[in-house]
């Protein structure tokens, strides 16, 4: 798994490519919260993103409800229609923004 | 991960390193596996072994990767713990071997060279995908897993719903759906579940009851058909592996692990739609079948504990089964009990259906108990003080307690002689009329001091005919279970109106429709509890098979296109289950007192038949009228509209004269069964006056229901 981390106008964007489960998902998780800590808002690419598991989806999950808990927003951006699938089955999808592009989200803060 | 208050902790650490995995003491509760911080807390109980061994896996592996026998000063009392650390959650895989003496007699059937599931597993391994081809040789197919306990409830909860407020629908997870018709992308699943709550909105129906969705092995007594070649499979689940753990091949996430998180996901939508969630649950037996049946978990971990066994160390079967869950043993109490508050604080379910739940009644050498523990444990407990017991109040050792099941003021039961009477009634048996004023009436003759919500009402379930297969066959027909026709019940009290089976005789159709009709009628007419069964609401058969068990196909997939077949069926069902939902008056926690306790005018029920105020008791009467007093409705604490319904199951049409309203109020016609479609209801709110006030024609075997607002 490869994971990237830029701000732009003081929002987190994250791009990561591979697969995030059980032995990537801390890596996930430390790189963004660390990477958030001057921004509120977080945009993760998942464009190429092959599959999301069970500890996957918490770590977006808990980063979803950090940022919350500093009224921020996180978008997902690029989600393969199988893992929107699981997560709609899972019940994650409903905690989140998602969108095709990294611009559209840009443009939506 | 790491949290700094954490990090001070001493048991963050490994003391002891066996090929190269690290671990130290654990702590003894919770048993199962738990994970803590760095690792996972295993604990498991056994009272007879002499020695313990934890086996871990990587997942889907041939072999173990590591085998850590418990040191003897991690055994407290007759439980081992241990903390192993740098454990993968996701793919992790673990059992235990068990040392200990192999003496039937006594009751023990150790076998180190098996590895055994964890009781207290959340998770099993090994039928990830439904009817996937096992692996034979596999030298641990059902493999305990861990699973994350940290679901985002958000603000759900139990919804809570009245009891007497319910209206059951019993369904298979995978029946429901698996039909082509069901439209849903993923057939046969929990999420398949999910994409029909608005077919359940629609039909009005507020609480699921699932037939058991604890890990099961399809495969358990598989065999061919000697005739059609067919799989015969355990489709049912009534035979578990293991009490804590979702049925994975139920969820379309259960190839990534995920069964739990789309389990509650489906239970969250379901309330968030108004819906409760009873759990089907099966404690009177495990998969492990006799003494020639496989070692599992239970029976390699403390034969002797978990099961009940006869003095020569044989296995009591008074489930039907093989053996038999020693319920009433504390331990197993204890496992018992730990399951039930794990399913209704971590799946938020609503309430538990148990099957075969004399035997729970049952002291350890099988004998009935006056005062089971188990069950008034149960009946008392404080994680489970809201949610609904209901009990299935026999069992297959000849323990029948329908009326007499030690309810401890909290137990419902299921009421097979509400079924008995009302199918003997509607085939057009004598001399039922006091018996079936009874039943609808909640059954005060068996739940005097219970109330009426004592009572779950019900005419068919999973076990026998589906509700049109009751009007098209007097025999069952199990020819497909490869038996011989020898399964199965024989006392049905079915009629087949005129033709074994499917025909073109019109008037046999209609006459089965309307007996469909009035079934249905009845049931939600009656005080108690309804259930229906799943399909009975759009005309469901299984061909005259009245105990489809074994059978993965259209025997027990839910043809969804029925409902445009049996459209009058489903638009019937529909609008008898919302009549219910409207009227409080059909909905009492107590029982009538036959008395005019509100000063309306009225009492707050009075029977009468083809002369008001006069109901034929005599033996070959098949009439019956009732009125309910609207200012009586919900015992006396809420108004309503009054409701008369007459039943009618002579083979002539008889005029019924109506009891006479307050003169500022009308009788209004909400259901006649003798009508075709779609003149059988008049919707909610929208009821025709009746043209004659002081008298209406009963046709022949029909029901009608009136309103007097």
């Amino acid at each position: 798994m490869q994971i990237d981390i830029k701000t732009e106008n003081s929002i987190l964007i994250v791009t990561i490519e591979g697969s995030i489960d059980s032995k990537t998902a801390s890596e996930v998780q430390q790189g963004i919260l660390e990477g958030s800590v001057g921004s509120d808002n977080v945009i993760i690419d998942l464009t190429k993103v092959d599959f999301v598991s069970s500890a996957g989806l918490r770590v977006l999950l808990m980063v979803y409800r950090q940022i919350k808990a500093k009224n921020g927003k996180v978008i997902l951006v690029g989600v393969s229609e199988e893992i929107s699938e699981v997560m709609s089955m899972t019940g994650f999808i409903n905690f989140f923004e998602i969108v095709d592009t990294v611009k559209t989200a840009l443009d939506s803060y | 991960m790491a949290e700094s208050n954490f990090d001070t902790r001493i048991d963050y650490y490994p003391t002891h390193e066996h090929e190269g995995i690290k671990y130290r003491r654990g702590h003894v509760l919770p048993f199962g596996a738990t994970m803590v911080p760095n690792g996972v807390n295993f604990s498991i109980y056994s009272s007879a072994a002499i020695s313990c061994t934890l086996v871990l896996f990587e997942k889907g592996a041939d072999q173990p990767y590591a085998e850590i026998t418990f040191p003897e000063e991690f055994r407290i009392g007759n439980t081992y713990s241990m903390i192993v650390f740098d454990l993968d959650f996701e793919t992790l895989e673990y059992g235990y071997r068990m040392d200990g003496p192999f003496e039937p007699e006594a009751g023990h059937r150790f076998d180190k060279t098996k590895i055994l599931s964890d009781p207290y597993a959340k998770a099993i391994g090994g039928r990830d995908k439904w009817l996937a081809p096992p692996n034979w040789d596999n030298i641990y197919p059902h493999r305990s897993r861990l699973v994350f306990e940290d679901f985002d409830w958000e603000s759900d909860m139990p919804l809570e719903t009245p009891i007497e407020d319910l209206i059951v629908y019993e369904g298979h997870v995978r029946g429901f759906t698996q039909h082509e018709s069901s439209g849903v992308k993923n057939k046969g699943t929990f999420a398949g579940i999910r994409e029909k709550i608005p077919y359940l909105l629609d039909l009005g129906i507020n609480c699921l009851e699932l037939m058991p969705i604890y890990e099961f092995d399809e495969y358990e007594h598989s065999k061919t058909n000697p005739e059609t070649g067919e799989l015969l499979i355990n489709y049912w689940g009534y035979s578990t592996l293991n009490f804590f753990a979702p049925k994975s091949g139920y969820a379309a996430t259960g190839k990534f692990g995920m069964q739990v998180d789309e389990l509650k996901t489906l239970i969250k939508d379901l309330h968030k739609n108004g819906i409760e969630v009873l759990l089907d649950v099966v404690f009177n037996h495990t998969a492990e079948g006799d003494h020639r049946g496989p070692t599992i978990s239970f029976k390699g971990i403390d034969n002797n504990t978990y099961y009940m066994l006869t003095p020569e160390g044989y296995y009591f079967n008074f489930s039907g089964t093989g053996n038999t869950l020693n319920c009433n043993h504390p331990v197993v109490r204890s496992m018992v009990l730990d399951c039930l508050r794990y399913w209704a604080s971590e799946y938020h379910i609503d309430g538990f259906r148990f099957d075969l739940a004399a035997i729970l009644g049952r002291a350890q050498d099988g004998s009935p108990l006056n005062n089971p523990p188990l069950l008034e444990s149960l009946a008392h407990d404080p994680v489970l003080a809201k949610c609904k017991l209901i009990a299935e109040a026999w069992d297959a050792g000849g323990l029948y307690q329908v009326g007499s099941f030690p309810a401890y003021g909290r137990w419902a039961e299921w009421n097979g002689k509400y079924r008995d009477t009302i199918r003997r009634f509607l085939k057009g048996e004598e001399g039922l009329i006091g018996e079936l004023s009874q039943r609808l009436q909640g059954s005060p003759d068996l739940y005097s001091t219970r109330g009426t919500a004592a009572g779950i009402n019900f005419i068919t379930c999973h076990d026998g005919f589906t509700l049109y297969d009751l009007f098209s066959y007097n025999e069952k027909h199990n020819e497909a279970n490869g038996e011989n026709n020898n399964d199965g019940n024989n006392d049905n009290f079915s009629w087949n109106c005129g033709c074994e089976g499917e025909t073109d005789d019109a008037g046999i159709n209609i006459l089965r429709h309307r007996q469909i009709k009035n079934a249905l009628s009845i049931l939600m007419v009656s005080q108690g509890i309804p259930m229906i069964l799943m399909g009975d609401e759009m005309g469901r058969t299984k061909y005259g098979n009245n105990n489809t068990y074994c059978h993965d196909n259209d025997l027990n997939w839910l043809n969804w296109s029925l409902i445009d077949k049996n459209a009058d069926i489903y638009y019937f069902a529909r609008h008898i289950i919302n009549f219910r939902r409207n009227h409080a008056v059909l909905r009492n926690r107590d029982h009538f007192r036959n008395a005019d306790y509100k000063g309306t005018g009225y009492p707050d029920i009075s029977f009468h038949g083809t002369q008001a105020w006069n109901a034929d008791w005599s033996e070959s009467s098949r009439v019956l009228a009732i009125m309910l007093d609207g200012g009586h409705a919900k015992n006396g604490y809420a108004t309503d509209d009054t409701v008369y319904f007459a039943i009618n199951m002579h083979w002539e049409a008889l005029p019924f004269e109506l009891p006479h309203l307050p003169q500022d109020k009308s009788w209004y016609v909400s259901v006649n069964t003798d009508m075709p479609s779609p003149y059988d209801f008049h919707e909610l709110n929208n009821e025709p006056v009746l043209e004659n006030q002081y008298s209406c024609i009963l046709g022949p075997r029909s029901v009608v229901i009136l309103l007097g607002k």
